[in-house]
């Protein structure tokens, strides 16, 4: 089954949300621009609406995440959805419970959406075409795969701050190999229209084919990859990457692709500076540039809420499958 | 004990003699007595007729999991020759990554008589090449032979140690026993579950890169050329290994070498979608590759086609695509997978019948493989023509993880005949 076939209803709807390949670009742009509606509400005193009144939504993390989480819940409370936090790592699977098993238990509790992260690439799908009709299921993150509800909050940011995505020129700086987070961007990119998406590191860290199986540029110069892009991001490096002969150390590091204000100024002079979080000041970039005039990292996690919101209101189904 | 019977106006291929004719077959106390006129003194109790249909030998599968002893919830010897009868497999051999591992005369001799009372098929171990498989300590080759093994292996397990895997192949070809690698070097590997190609590297799949095999072939090369012993690949999957496979031959090194069927047809393309009934190991790869493997195999640098029949229960492939268990049910699409090269022009039917009977037999030095008098009544009669639908549905294996489900094959195996004994008709 294709990802196409899983994400989409027969009307090309939102069913479940597991990553952007397979999306269009009309259906990223309609993501972006629910989320647009929603970033009024954030602002506001009373900051709900009832758009999920009397849904279930249920956060199921394989993997620990602090920031991701808590937006999820943050978008799913303000949307008036009921909201169970499962904590995986010390419950279920501990128990030898299949992915399975925790599915249908969690179904049979008339759950109607879950938000999942899973360290296996392919969990999210894996859930989506086993899932009951009526359940959606959202990816949070899944393996080296996909992280979509990022992608699309890093779109809604570059959008806020450049308005149009097809002159755009932009690098992505890190670790590609192991990335879910510079999968899905590159995908959102590209699906976006952008005129060019850069991947830059040393080889370790970007697939072999990355040009032909990604649709990138690859760069390995640092100072060359960033000359008169518009918008830089920069990946989390895994304290791991060092143990498994990838990298020599963070120092080497930060000399080579750390992001310094020197280096800023090859790119264009409107530069917007972006990371996922969260930021290994002197690893990945200079404290000054986190904290500069061109840094929106903090806008990206304010705006993830209610990029998440907009999906969730997208996805979830009019009704349960029991109830058809 | 069988009876008497003849087949007769069969279409008839001995891949030994190259002979092809329409004749008679008759067939006495589970050994073939006669081709062509009946002798004197022979009364069948049945006549099967054979008209328009092909008779081969039986097919003999180099490797293939039974599952038992130990892993009896994916399958046992009764279920999977019972598979491999409608497959018309009627030898089948197994690796000795068993539990017990088949490294012990004790553990050979309790599957050969656990098959003697049960099987549909003629059930022959591959003994272990180092104790536990833990590629430290030799095995008792001599006493592994004695009791039957018709190669020995260290399976997938690495033997780590280049000095004990050379000292291992020239204890083994003391005894002329061949040894049956599976070319994989662990720490490329690195916990990979794909093709490290365009496929993976967009679904965020860890890789297996061709290097993993490459590297390994190499040095197994090397060492066979050194040791003089028979090395044979099992279920070599990169362009590369067939390049250097051939380098190897015809420098004169006994090396030879088999391929899956599914690697023939399915690429890196098809775990798209993350189909965990196509998570392999060794993993599908490019289309270039899958091409060179089919050259190969047309070039006669591959003489064998097996099974890799790796039965699973449901749930081993019911999970995320990295967290399922490896492998596919294999037994029941070996014929019509190479039958389908020949539909495709890539070889001829006697080169595809060899590949799965005289070529594997000379691989481990059988005496079967072919149709001759007194030679065990090992059959498989095919109807060529008949178009058919496999269905998981409808498999024998107790394990239903194929992603060949909903194929359309031409040739159908219409009955399977072990030592004379009719093991599989279709009903």
């Amino acid at each position: 089954m294709s990802a196409v076939n899983l994400q989409l209803d027969e009307n090309n709807k939102l069913r479940h949300f597991l990553s952007i390949e397979g999306l269009n670009r009309d259906l990223l742009l309609r993501i972006l621009d629910s989320a647009e509606s929603f970033i009024n509400i954030t602002g506001r005193s009373v900051k709900k609406v009832p758009a999920l009144r009397g849904k279930v939504i249920a956060n199921l993390f394989f993997e620990n995440s602090t920031r991701t989480r808590t937006t999820f819940e943050l978008a799913a409370k303000r949307l008036s959805a009921d909201v169970l936090n499962l904590n995986i790592s010390t419950s279920a699977t501990s128990k030898g419970e299949s992915l399975l098993d925790t599915l249908r238990n969690l179904e049979a509790m008339d759950v109607d959406m879950f938000v999942m992260r899973h360290g296996d690439s392919g969990a999210a799908h894996f859930l989506a075409s086993h899932a009951n009709p009526g359940v959606s299921i959202i990816n949070a993150g899944d393996g080296q795969h996909s992280h979509p509800t990022q992608a699309m909050l890093d779109m809604f940011t570059i959008r806020s701050v450049k308005g149009d995505f097809t002159p755009l020129r932009v690098a992505i700086v890190g670790d590609i190999l192991h990335s879910r987070v510079a999968r899905s961007q590159i995908m959102a990119l590209n699906t976006l229209g952008v005129s060019e998406v850069r991947v830059i590191a040393p080889r370790t860290l970007i697939p072999s084919n990355a040009r032909e199986s990604l649709g990138v540029h690859v760069y390995h110069d640092m100072d060359e990859g960033i000359r008169d892009v518009d918008v830089i991001i920069m990946l989390r490096l895994q304290k791991e990457r060092m143990s498994g002969a990838l990298l020599p150390s963070e120092h080497e590091f930060f000399q080579c692709y750390g992001l310094t204000e020197e280096r800023l100024q090859l790119a264009d002079d409107e530069v917007t500076v972006m990371h996922p979080g969260p930021i290994n000041r002197g690893v990945e970039m200079a404290t000054a540039v986190a904290d500069g005039k061109h840094s929106v990292i903090l806008q990206q996690v304010t705006y993830g809420i209610a990029v998440r919101m907009a999906i969730l209101s997208m996805a979830m189904q009019p009704s349960s499958g029991r109830e058809q | 004990m069988s009876a008497n019977f003849t087949i007769f106006n069969a279409r008839l291929y001995d891949p030994s003699t190259d002979a092809q004719q329409v004749t008679d077959i008759h067939i006495a106390g589970g050994k073939i007595a006669a081709i062509g006129s009946t002798p004197a003194g022979f009364s069948a109790e049945r006549q099967i007729d054979a008209e328009g249909k092909q008779l081969i030998p039986g097919i003999i599968d180099l490797n293939c999991r039974l599952r038992e002893p130990g892993l009896e919830q994916k399958g046992t010897i009764i279920s999977e020759t019972t598979a491999a009868a409608r497959g018309g497999v009627t030898t089948v051999i197994c690796p000795p990554d068993t539990d017990p591992v088949i490294d012990t005369p004790a553990v050979a001799e309790l599957i050969r008589r656990r098959a003697k009372q049960s099987a549909q098929a003629r059930v022959l171990s591959i003994g272990a090449l180092t104790r536990g498989l833990a590629g430290e300590q030799l095995t008792e080759m001599a006493a592994l032979k004695s009791s039957g093994c018709i190669a020995v292996s260290n399976a997938r397990q690495p033997v780590r140690n280049n000095l004990i895997l050379k000292r291992a192949m020239e204890y083994a070809a003391t005894w002329e026993i061949p040894i049956f690698v599976n070319p994989l070097d662990h720490a490329l590997e690195n916990n990979g579950c794909a093709h490290d190609g365009r496929v993976a590297n967009r679904l965020g799949l860890p890789g297996i890169p061709c290097s993993a095999e490459t590297v390994a072939v190499a040095a197994m090369l090397e060492l066979a050329q050194e040791s003089g012993a028979h090395i044979h690949f099992q279920q070599i999957s990169t362009g590369r290994a067939v390049e250097m496979l051939h380098e190897a031959q015809v420098k004169g090194v006994h090396v030879t070498a088999d391929v899956a069927a599914h690697q023939l047809h399915l690429t890196e393309m098809d775990i798209e979608g993350f189909d965990s009934n196509c998570h392999l190991l060794p993993p599908l790869r490019t289309l270039a590759d899958r091409d060179a493997l089919r050259q190969g195999v047309a070039g006669g640098v591959i003489n064998a086609i097996c099974s890799g029949h790796e039965p699973h229960e449901a749930d081993a492939k019911l999970a995320p695509f990295p967290a399922t268990e490896p492998g596919i049910s294999a037994l029941e699409t070996l014929l019509p997978l190479t039958l389908r090269l020949v539909d495709e022009k890539l070889i001829d039917l006697p080169r595809a019948i060899s590949l799965l009977t005289s070529g594997p037999a000379e691989i481990v030095n059988l005496n079967s493989g072919r149709i001759s008098i007194g030679a065990d009544a090992d059959l498989c009669l095919i109807d060529l023509d008949r178009e058919w639908r496999f269905t998981a549905d409808a498999m024998l294996s107790a394990g239903h993880n194929t992603p060949f489900d909903g194929w359309e094959f031409s040739g159908y195996v219409t009955q399977t005949f072990f030592e004379g004994r009719m093991t599989w008709m279709e009903s």
